[in-house]
């Protein structure tokens, strides 16, 4: 069997061109591997090899999202992969969703896509069936065990000519299709085997799951805004100078609640932001562009809105769990209502 | 974070610049900011033409927090 020629998607940081000063590069094409495609070939020995590795910048890829899916379509075509790796991602929100725009054009192609990621990552629930992802932990760190585990679905997946098995089986996250297959049983006698399992509080596996739709309904809107308190809340990181409460720039542990009464806009001399996941010189130069401090005052001094309120509260919206923005916000909302704010600006990088 | 403040029966309003993002996270009421490391300002104009850009997103956030939604809505 001929080796499988893969292209492989790489961000602007594992595709070592820089940091977040580079998230705004246009998308390009190099020869052969890089980074971790190096160990993806090591891995994949004669069966398959990194032909080409596209890179491009998570900022640009998500700001510019037809335009660059039209121009990976355009590289996919004229090289011609049996396969294409994306990633791994880990919890990377713009990186994984790149990797899932990536995925969707290669599925437009009829090319297979395998990929890693963190199950909360946006990037899995959005572009699910598109790829197979392989899950792997929140960050970078678990690289060592997320290369093996997304080289060894790309070998069975040749191996077995691409007729993969369950999710489960071989190591890859649910893709939310279904497909037919011929069962011990028929339906009816599996269906009463889950229901008397049930009912004995005995284990029992669904074979529909029901979608997880946490939606909460649109609460009804201001009356009048001229009237309202209202206050701010970022996950873009704005502190105050120094970052007095150590906000990590990734994976946040905690959220910060600081004055801004008396303050009348930031300053890059008052404010700055702790994010780790974007290029913080625009939002260090002036934090008004994250934080709208002063077109409140603004509106707040020309009766448009009735009060800013007097606290901020931030966070760093980077690789952070679900479960810890989730207890964060509920702290937040808490103490909002308590301090009789009616409304929330909410902005994120 | 959206979600829950909402839950807790306050009205928010999401200005973000990756749209789906905010869409999958819950957000009701959504604005699209200018870019993702600048969502309220265009560090490529000058103060005060960033200022009117920042003005006007805000007052499409405070006419969203005002508009009865039965669904998720981008505010164009």
């Amino acid at each position: 069997m001929a080796k499988y020629k893969i292209v492989h998607y790489l961000n602007q940081f594992f595709g070592q061109i820089g940091g977040e000063e580079e998230a705004n590069i246009a998308p390009k094409v190099e020869d052969g591997s890089i980074g971790p495609g190096n160990a993806f070939n090591n891995a994949l020995g004669d069966k398959a090899e990194i032909v080409k590795t596209i890179i491009c910048g998570d900022s640009y890829f998500n700001e510019n999202k037809d335009e660059v899916q039209a121009a990976i379509k355009e590289k996919l075509n004229e090289i011609n992969p049996d396969m294409v790796i994306a990633g791994p991602a880990f919890n990377a929100g713009r990186y994984g969703m790149a990797c899932g725009g990536v995925a969707e054009v290669a599925y437009e192609l009829g090319i297979t896509v395998v990929s890693g990621i963190y199950p909360e990552n946006p990037g899995y629930d959005m572009y699910k069936q598109y790829a197979y992802f392989v899950e792997t932990s929140d960050s970078a760190a678990g690289m060592r065990s997320a290369l093996p585990n997304m080289a060894d679905l790309v070998k069975t997946y040749i191996e077995k000519e691409g007729e993969l098995g369950l999710p489960e089986e071989e190591g890859y996250l649910p893709r939310g299709i279904r497909k037919n297959i011929f069962a011990d049983q028929r339906g009816s006698k599996r269906a009463v085997e889950m229901l008397v399992a049930k009912l004995k509080d005995k284990d029992f596996k669904s074979e529909y799951p029901m979608p997880n739709f946490d939606r909460v309904d649109p609460v009804d809107p201001l009356e009048n805004v001229k009237d309202a308190k209202i206050a701010l809340v970022t996950s873009g990181g704005i502190v105050p100078k120094g970052n007095p409460d150590h906000i990590e720039s990734s994976s946040a542990s905690k959220y910060g609640k600081y004055s801004i009464d008396e303050i009348y806009e930031m300053t890059p001399e008052t404010h700055e932001t702790a994010h780790g996941g974007y290029d913080p010189v625009y939002a260090n130069e002036d934090p008004n562009c994250v934080l709208p401090v002063d077109v409140l005052r603004d509106m707040e001094n020309d009766g448009k809105i009735g009060k800013l309120h007097d606290y901020y509260y931030s966070t760093v919206g980077n690789g952070t769990s679900v479960a810890n923005a989730k207890a964060y916000a509920q702290e937040i909302a808490q103490e909002l209502q308590e301090d009789g704010v009616q409304a929330v600006i909410l902005t994120s990088t | 974070m959206v979600k829950e403040i909402e839950r807790a029966g306050i009205p928010v309003v999401h200005i973000a610049t990756v749209i789906p993002i905010s869409k999958t996270v819950g957000a009701n009421r959504i604005i699209p900011a200018v870019a993702i490391p600048h969502p309220l300002g265009d560090p490529k104009l000058a103060k005060a033409k960033q200022k009117e850009i920042r003005k006007v997103l805000v007052e499409k956030a405070l006419d969203a927090l005002q508009t009865p939604i039965d669904t998720q809505t981008v505010f164009e």
